[in-house]
């Protein structure tokens, strides 16, 4: 008998330490939904939503951001910041390898700055204020600006800015390099196989610099076209994480509450979607300012956000998310009300005119959105007319300008000036391109505003303008903003410390683990 | 026809689903995509919602009356556009026989190699989804047999003595295909048409089922197809315009049965 209750005591001790210390254990292979699949991933030439949730384990940045956007070091090991906030100086980490055994080293950060100018769109924006970059020696990096640029700490977050192996990319075509299918990067994964349509397979980087890390021996990236056989897949454990958008949103209610089962709305503050309609501000009734706050007042954002979303999100108050710096909820609202919605588009003159709406066709809850959204303009006499098209359809029909109302949403990456300024000033009005200032809305003093907040020292003179700028644009409704969106990641439990940044699973390979 | 059974069956169920489709609008003069009630309202909970609501909460049943309007019109209007596309060409073929009868089989056959499903998905993605498009793309899928029965028929009439002496007496090709084949011919049509109309309210169905519908007019397919994902939670929102396709399709096909039996001599004096 005392036998027994020894071991019984043995056993119980046994358990609780192991529950409470939560070492992280080594190897396992994670199972991991991707959705849809992406076009390629090479980072610094593709930037979709899926790319970089698969590539940020491949690459790096030089830095890495947490929950409150805070950075902290990757390949840089520290920076430090001159007195007049115009020469930023970043030592490199020592003894970092290319997953080809090459080392890293300043010579290419000089290399992946060039290179990203050309190549990636937003990272060229973000370097605007750069005056000039060198590497003293092969561990330290200094970017020099032409004038104080208040959000630069933010621009080195991996899908913004991936540092790019010189050795493999200079002096090549970029477009039809061999290393575009196979990257190489100094992530703490590498790549191993893409079966197209099928799975993208990455294997742990054995050289990677923070010692015991990664953890898990393989992640496999499936591929798995339809909604509810990514719900059924869970169910069945083929895999155990589903990112933020994978499954429907009604879905996410029931999968919560299965068994084994975590989920988080954390890992998304980098990116704080937002979502809105393009307004064309060029023509027809849209024209007025009258009538795109009629469109506001018409829309139940609410019902949206209850309904459609699951109650995932919050209603958006302005052009800025909540999750922003400088933002500001002292701006005029735009409550649901059917009868000031009316009386705005008499007062407009409104008479009818057809008003083409572009729902997007990203699934089956942006379809309901589009439907709901149609029903509330109509309801306050709206004449809409839904245009069918599918994502490559209707990101031309939008770039071309040729639509009244289209849906969207857009990251905001942090600060008003590196995700919000460029959908509102007038010399973001580009045909052709998707994700700038598609309304057509131009206003010099907002242009004055966002130029001035770039680069006006200290915060609360950035705090100041900011507020200003988004006061003004509440006002003038270039766009209807709808909602701050959230993308739960749910996992199975077992999955261990898999969000710990601002871009959630885009980075969160690197410390996960699998408790077996 | 009004002898069989099955026919009258089928008949009285057409009858019912026209009616509906005409008249049930005007009972319900609310659109169906308004959002009425609480989501996912159970059906035979609230008398106003007697089907109860789909995600959105819009009325299911408001949804079927209206969704009956479309599959119809789409159904007969595809049928009639694919009569006059099938029926002159299978007849010129049929009656001149010869380089013009090879010409049009072999432009024929070349849509029939095609999956019908298939090939009406890609016309609706190229035209974009409208319910002209699903119109035309749907007749465009199902002429070729009408056109083969067509050419059948008039093949073995053209050799018959009353066409040999309409020839003989220098009448016109079009009159004699007009006058003497065709109203000979048509009996067989007229039963393969309403087949087609229950194949065709299917390929609606299963376009809009798979988002190629018109995005501006609600239909029984539509639905099925936006509560798919949610049949686990709600079946009634797949549930009942599913059933809404089965009986309509089973109606026009009993209809067929009735008129094949009606229409066929053979098979009328066997069957007493």
């Amino acid at each position: 008998m005392p036998k027994r209750v020894l071991l019984g005591l043995l056993l119980a001790c046994g358990l609780t330490a192991s529950a409470l210390a939560q070492e992280p254990k080594t190897g396992g292979v994670i199972n991991a939904v991707i959705q849809p699949e992406p076009p390629g991933l090479m980072l610094a030439m593709i930037q979709n939503g899926p790319t970089q949730m698969v590539s940020g384990n491949i690459f790096e940045g030089l830095l890495r951001y947490g929950p409150k956007l805070e950075p902290q070091p990757e390949l840089a090991e520290s920076w430090s910041v001159s007195e007049d906030a115009k020469t930023y100086t970043f030592r490199l980490r020592k003894g970092v390898t290319w997953h080809d055994g090459k080392p890293f080293t300043s010579a290419d950060v000089l290399f992946s700055v060039e290179m990203l100018k050309q190549t990636h769109a937003r990272a060229r924006n973000n370097l605007g204020q750069v005056d000039k970059v060198e590497a003293p020696d092969d561990t330290t990096v200094v970017f020099t600006l032409k004038q104080p640029f208040g959000p630069f700490l933010g621009i080195f977050e991996v899908g913004s800015m991936p540092m790019v192996p010189k050795h493999l990319y200079e002096g090549t075509d970029w477009k039809t390099n061999p290393y575009n299918n196979a990257p190489v990067g100094t992530g703490p994964f590498m790549f191993k196989e893409w079966q197209k349509g099928s799975f993208i397979r990455l294997v742990r980087n054995p050289n990677y610099y923070e010692k015991g890390k990664p953890h898990l021996d393989e992640i496999y990236w499936q591929i798995i076209p339809d909604a509810a056989a990514r719900s059924v897949a869970f169910e069945t454990g083929k895999v155990d994480v589903l990112p933020g958008g994978s499954v429907e949103n009604f879905d996410v209610p029931r999968l919560s509450k299965l068994k084994d089962t975590c989920v988080t709305g954390a890992g998304w503050e980098f990116f704080s979607p937002l979502a809105w309609l393009w307004l064309n501000n060029r023509q027809g009734p849209l024209a007025d300012k009258r009538v795109r706050q009629a469109i506001l007042y018409a829309i139940d954002r609410d019902f949206a956000k209850d309904v459609i979303w699951n109650g995932l999100g919050k209603v958006a108050t302005g052009p800025s998310a909540s999750t922003i710096r400088f933002y500001t909820d002292d701006v005029p609202k735009y409550p649901y009300d059917p009868a000031k919605a009316k009386a705005l588009l008499k007062e407009a003159g409104y008479k009818g005119e057809k008003i083409r709406l572009l729902p997007l066709a990203y699934g089956e809850t942006w379809q309901r959105w589009g439907e709901a959204v149609k029903q509330n303009l109509q309801d306050v006499g709206m004449n809409i007319e839904t245009i069918a098209t599918d994502v490559a359809g209707g990101n031309q029909k939008i770039g071309d300008w040729d639509y009244d109302i289209a849906f969207t949403y857009l990251y905001q990456y942090g600060d008003p000036a590196l995700g919000v300024g460029r959908n509102y000033v007038s010399s973001a009005i580009a045909k052709g391109q998707v994700f700038n200032n598609v309304e057509g809305y131009s206003n010099p003093e907002i242009d004055k505003l966002f130029a001035d907040g770039a680069v006006a020292t200290p915060d609360a003179k950035r705090k100041e303008i900011y507020e200003k700028a988004q006061k003004i644009l509440v006002e003038d409704v270039p766009v209807a903003w709808m909602l701050e969106l959230q993308f739960p990641t749910i996992t199975h439990c077992k999955v261990k410390n898999l969000i710990t940044t601002a871009i959630g699973v885009n980075d969160g390979f690197k410390d996960a683990w699998l408790d077996k | 026809m009004l002898r069989s059974p099955s026919g009258v069956i089928g008949l009285i169920i057409l009858l019912l689903a026209i009616s509906i489709a005409v008249f049930g609008p005007m009972l319900f003069p609310n659109s169906p995509w308004r959002m009425v009630q609480r989501p996912f309202l159970p059906p035979f909970t609230l008398s106003a919602v007697p089907l109860g609501t789909d995600a959105l909460g819009r009325d299911v049943f408001a949804g079927m009356i209206f969704g009956a309007r479309v599959s119809l019109l789409v159904g007969l209007v595809s049928t009639f556009v694919a009569l006059v596309l099938g029926v002159p060409i299978g007849a010129m073929a049929g009656y001149f026989g010869g380089k013009v009868d090879d010409a049009l089989m072999r432009f024929t056959e070349f849509f029939q190699t095609i999956p019908s499903f298939a090939l009406a998905i890609v016309l609706v993605a190229i035209l974009q989804p409208s319910i002209y498009s699903i119109v035309a793309s749907i007749a465009v899928v199902s002429w070729p047999p009408v056109a083969r029965l067509v050419r059948g028929e008039v093949l073995s009439l053209r050799t018959r003595e009353y066409v040999q002496a309409a020839v003989v007496t220098g009448q016109s090709n079009t009159w004699i295909i007009l006058r003497e084949i065709l109203p000979n011919a048509l009996s067989p049509v007229i039963v393969l048409a309403s087949l087609m109309v229950a194949t065709a309210i299917l390929l609606e169905s299963s376009l809009s089922f798979l988002g190629l519908g018109d995005p501006n007019l609600i239909s029984w397919g539509y639905m099925v197809g936006a509560g798919r994902t949610v049949i686990r939670q709600a079946w009634w929102i797949t549930v009942f315009p599913g059933v809404a396709i089965l009986i309509s399709v089973l109606g026009l096909n009993l209809i067929g049965e009735g008129l094949n039996d009606a229409l066929n001599p053979r098979l009328s004096r066997e069957g007493r």
